[in-house]
This record gives structure tokens, C-alpha cells and sequence, in this order.
């Protein structure tokens, strides 16, 4: 009869708030009423601070090294790296035999291989970062392997991979995944070890399922940790690549600077050059942007 | 009918020793008490005195190393939602709304008897009734402090609790917040109020909060083995009045007893570590 003595809050708020339309707005929770920003006038002052140093940055860069290649030699001008840029990306996906293919097929080559690496490494490595960081025995027994092999040279793992599937395209792939694991079970055990114990407590006063527990406060929680863990190893694993491609040949961005120094093209291996650091950065935004959107702080 | 009669809370010899690197530390010893149905009781010491230790044994967040503690009769093992804690830091989650945070309980306590839509009311029922109705859709960080520990409050009332247990729920928030928010806590628990009545044990260091808000003030001894110094009936009629209670002379009273138990006979010492 006396389960429950607190009377339940239903038909205490109902005796309270007379049905107005206050609440019956305040009912419809699907749809959160996002306030609108106001717009402020445009502040060019601000665009300026932020457009124009960067430029100056690059335009110093440009300038000392058209006042280094003056003179001529090997090191193409800015000028003819530029004319250079112009005609590989006025056909970047042309394909004339596995050897010679447009840039963009070899970023693409290399994405791929990023891409299987890297998934292979997340699908291992945060499941695994879960479990370090919630058992402590298990992370006594993992963490002197992960300290061991972490600083070890991506490129010392090539030949291990070369000899286990006898293939280049696999043993790029496995040097990436084994290259990019480390940073995400890291952060993800560490983001698990630091989950407030305000949050655990709350999940201990309303008795929560184990599953409960993992998908509203484990996963949310730990997302931060592992985002930032995700953002190393893509970084981690688009070094590699360019490394990995140079030894192990075929399509790829970094078997292209290979070729092109080859051929002795060096205002192509310039143009590689700053090809592989945007498409980093892209990457790098991306992840940062995906991040952004679970920090709740 | 006779059930009615025990105490909600039976505290029987209960003491707590922690095990640390420099042997065990004695938290708590003999501390007994019973909280009748209905009931406001205050915890009331110095920082240290294990104040907030024995409201985590009461929600079962840490166990007793001595005696035992009953809730309705029955002997208490771990935490479970027949007690609804208020934690003074609010601990709402920060990816899950106002809404979804008290649902988040209501789902654990109804979600076998009562279909989606029940638990939905019942969670904006609890909203309204802590006045954040209109904030249901909101984030944690997007709303004040003195809003996140409505919500707070909101959790633990939708579980419809057999106790309320809150540590410290207002210590985090300004003293105008503080004050409305004492107001209102007074207007639920008066809401809430069946003839047994709505059953809350409070840890505080404020005297005033504890002298407005309670039926009993249990004052606790200086830690380490803090135990139950003395305990203060505050027989003041409600509702009350937070300014009308200034010059009532019972009020006074109840006051300078606290302060001079806190003040002239157990002042805290600070001990250096």
C-alpha cells in the first residue's frame, strides 16, 4: 500500500499548473525550438586579422624560395611548379596502364589504402581501448606491449607484413593499421579510466543495466577521447602512407614522388608535396568538425 | 497499518572505517537514528565530520563496516531507486537533455508497466513540478545552476522514491538562488506531502537552510569517528517564512542552538594532513 510516498509528481503538477499552454508548448519536446542567431553587421576587421596573415605567411614562403631558385639549378622556380600544378590538375584522372595514372587516382590509391588501414585499426583498437580501460588488470597486461611497440618505425613493420600476406598492396595496409592503432587505444582507454565518477555514481543510484550503462554514459562520455584519439592516427596513418608507397611501389601518392624522382621531376615532387599536406589538413578538418559535434562541454 | 508506524529509516549502530595506506580511518562509530515516514531531517557539522560518508551509506553508494541500516523494514544492500539522490554537484548528464535526463530514471524505475508515452508525461510532469517545464528540450550547460539542480530535483522525484537524500543540493549556488530554491524545495515537499509525507535526509553546512527546512536537525561531532552530537526538534509551524522567521523567537532559538553546538562546542579545528 505504501510503496511509494512520494505522491507521484503527475498529478502533483497537474494540480499545479492549471493546463495552461505554457505546458502544453513545454510537451512538445521534439522539437527543440533552436533560437535564431542574430545576425551582426559583417565584421570585416575580423576577416581581415584572420585572411591576411596567413597569406603573408604564404607569400613570404613563395617569395624566399623564388629569391633561392633565382638563379636557376635543379630546384624549380615557384613559377614553374606552378605551371607544372596547372597541368597536372587539368587532367588528374587520366589512366594510361597501372604505371602512369593522374594525381587524383594516386590521392585516391593512397585514401584507400588510409581508409582500410585505419578502419581495420578503429574496428581492433577502440573496442580494445574499452576493455584496457574498464578492467585494470588487463591494462597491466597490455600497456608494457603497447609501450614497447608504439615508438617502433612505421617502415619496421613492412617487412613483417611483406612476409605474412607476400603481397605489397596488404603489407602497406597492415603497416598503416598497425601504425594507427596505438593513438586510439590509448585515448580510448584513458578517456574510459577518466568517465567523472559523478556519472558512475549516477548510474549506481538509478541501478542502471550494463547496457544502459555503456550507451548513456560509457560511449558519450569516452566520445571526446576517442575522437581525439581517431584524429592522431588518421594524422599517424597519412604519414605513413607517402613512407609505405615508396617501398612497396603500385598506385599511390607517395609511389608517385617516387616515380617523378625517377624521372628527375622535382617541380612534381613539389607539387606532391603540398598535394599530401592539403589533403591532410582536409582530413584533420574533417575529424575536427565530427569532434566538435560531441563536445558537450 | 502497523507498517506505517516503523520509521522509514532505521540507522542502527552504524560505523565506517575506511582502509587507507596509513591504516584504517575511522570515519564514522555508533551513529543511530530513525527517520520517521514524513520526516525533514538535516545533517548539520564541520567539513570532515562525515556528514555526506553517512548519506552515501544511506544511498548505498558505499556499504557500512558496523551495524546496519533498514529502509521500510527492509535491510539496505547497495544503491536502488527507492531512494532519490540529489547530488550537489547536479551530476546531470551533459549529452542527454533536461528531459532525457529525468526519463533516464523514469525509464528505470516504470519502463516495465508503462508504455512510452507514460514515461514521457512523467518525466515533463516532474519537469513542471520543479518549474522547468519550459526547459525540457534544453542541454545541461545551456541552462544556470541553480536550474540544473531543479532538474536534479526533477530526476529524483520522478522515481517516485521512498526517500529523498540530498548532499549539500544548494551549496553550489549563489545565496539569492539558494534562498528560492529552499522556498520551493519547502512547496514540493509540502506538494508531495501524503498523509505520511514526503521523507528527506539532507546534508548541509548551512544553519539557516537547516533551521528553515527541517523537522529535526541531527548535529554531527568533528571527524575523525565523527558520531551524533545532539539532535534538534524544530518544532516550527508550516508553512514557513523565511522573512517572518527572522524575529520568531522558536526560530532564534533553534538557531543559537545549532551555532552554539557547531561554534562553542565542537569549533572546528583544521588539521594539517
Amino acid at each position: 500500500m505504501v510503496s511509494a510516498v512520494f505522491h507521484s509528481p503527475r498529478e502533483a503538477a497537474s494540480a499545479l499548473a492549471p493546463a495552461s499552454e505554457q505546458a502544453a508548448k513545454a510537451r512538445r519536446i521534439d522539437t527543440p525550438a533552436a533560437p535564431r542567431p542574430v545576425r551582426d553587421p559583417f565584421d570585416w576587421r575580423a576577416l581581415f586579422g584572420h585572411v591576411v596573415p596567413p597569406l603573408a605567411g604564404m607569400a613570404l614562403l613563395v617569395g624566399i624560395w623564388a629569391l633561392l631558385t633565382q638563379k636557376g639549378g635543379d630546384f624549380p622556380t615557384p613559377l614553374a611548379t606552378f605551371d607544372a600544378a596547372v597541368k597536372l590538375f587539368a587532367n588528374p584522372f587520366y589512366d594510361k596502364g597501372p604505371n602512369d595514372q593522374g594525381i587524383g587516382w594516386n590521392v585516391l590509391a593512397s585514401l584507400e589504402r588510409v581508409g582500410l588501414g585505419f578502419g581495420l585499426a578503429a574496428l581492433v583498437g577502440i573496442p580494445l581501448g574499452f576493455v584496457i580501460g574498464r578492467f585494470a588488470t588487463l591494462n597491466r597486461m597490455v600497456s608494457p606491449l603497447i609501450s614497447l611497440l608504439k615508438p617502433v618505425s612505421p617502415l619496421a613493420w613492412l617487412p613483417i607484413g611483406l612476409l605474412v600476406f607476400k603481397s605489397a598492396d596488404p603489407a602497406a595496409i597492415w603497416t598503416i593499421f598497425i601504425c594507427s592503432i596505438w593513438p586510439m587505444v590509448i585515448n580510448t582507454a584513458v578517456g574510459v579510466q577518466r568517465v567523472p565518477e559523478d556519472y558512475l555514481n549516477v548510474a549506481r543510484v538509478l541501478k542502471l543495466s550494463e547496457w544502459k550503462i555503456a550507451t548513456r554514459i560509457l560511449l558519450p562520455s569516452v566520445m571526446p577521447y576517442m575522437l581525439t584519439g581517431v584524429r592522431l592516427s588518421v594524422g599517424t596513418a597519412w604519414l605513413v602512407i607517402v613512407a609505405a608507397e615508396m617501398l612497396t611501389g603500385g598506385v599511390g601518392i607517395g609511389f608517385w614522388v617516387w616515380d617523378e624522382w625517377n624521372n628527375l621531376n622535382v617541380a612534381h615532387i613539389i607539387v606532391a608535396i603540398f598535394v599530401i599536406g592539403f589533403v591532410g589538413l582536409l582530413l584533420e578538418w574533417l575529424l575536427m568538425a565530427i569532434a566538435k559535434r560531441f563536445d558537450y562541454s | 497499518m502497523s507498517r506505517n508506524d516503523k520509521p522509514m529509516l532505521q540507522i542502527n549502530e552504524v560505523g565506517m572505517t575506511f582502509a587507507t595506506k596509513r591504516g584504517p580511518f575511522v570515519a564514522l562509530r555508533d551513529i543511530s537514528l530513525d527517520i520517521q515516514r514524513g520526516e525533514f531531517v538535516s545533517l548539520i557539522g564541520h567539513s570532515g565530520c562525515g556528514k555526506s560518508t553517512l548519506l552515501n551509506l544511506v544511498a548505498g553508494l558505499t556499504n557500512p563496516t558496523a551495524g546496519v541500516l533498514l529502509l521500510d523494514d527492509r535491510e539496505l544492500k547497495g544503491p536502488g531507486p527507492d531512494r532519490g539522490v540529489v547530488f550537489q554537484n547536479h551530476s546531470l548528464l551533459p549529452w542527454l537533455s533536461c528531459h532525457d535526463n529525468v526519463y533516464l530514471a523514469v525509464e528505470r524505475v516504470f519502463a516495465d508497466r508503462e508504455s512510452k508515452a507514460q514515461l514521457r508525461e512523467r518525466s515533463l510532469a516532474a519537469l513542471e513540478l520543479v518549474g522547468m517545464g519550459h526547459a525540457a528540450a534544453k542541454r545541461p550547460h545551456e541552462i544556470s545552476g541553480g536550474m540544473k539542480q531543479r532538474v536534479g530535483i526533477a530526476r529524483a522525484l520522478a522515481m517516485e522514491p521512498k526517500m529523498l537524500l540530498m548532499d549539500e543540493p544548494f551549496g553550489a549556488l549563489d545565496a539569492l538562488t539558494r534562498a528560492r530554491l529552499q522556498d520551493e524545495l519547502m512547496k514540493i515537499v509540502a506538494k508531495t506531502d501524503t498523509s505520511p509525507g514526503a521523507t528527506v535526509m539532507m546534508v548541509t553546512h548551512d544553519v539557516d537552510e537547516a533551521v528553515l527546512l527541517s523537522d529535526r536537525i541531527v548535529m554531527m561531532t568533528n571527524g575523525p569517528a565523527a558520531t551524533i552530537g545532539q539532535v534538534l526538534q524544530v518544532d516550527l509551524p508550516r508553512p514557513r517564512n523565511r522573512v517572518e522567521m527572522v524575529e520568531d523567537r522558536a526560530y532564534a532559538h533553534c538557531r543559537k542552538e545549532v551555532l552554539d553546538f557547531l561554534y562553542m562546542r565542537h569549533s572546528h579545528v583544521e588539521r594539517t594532513a
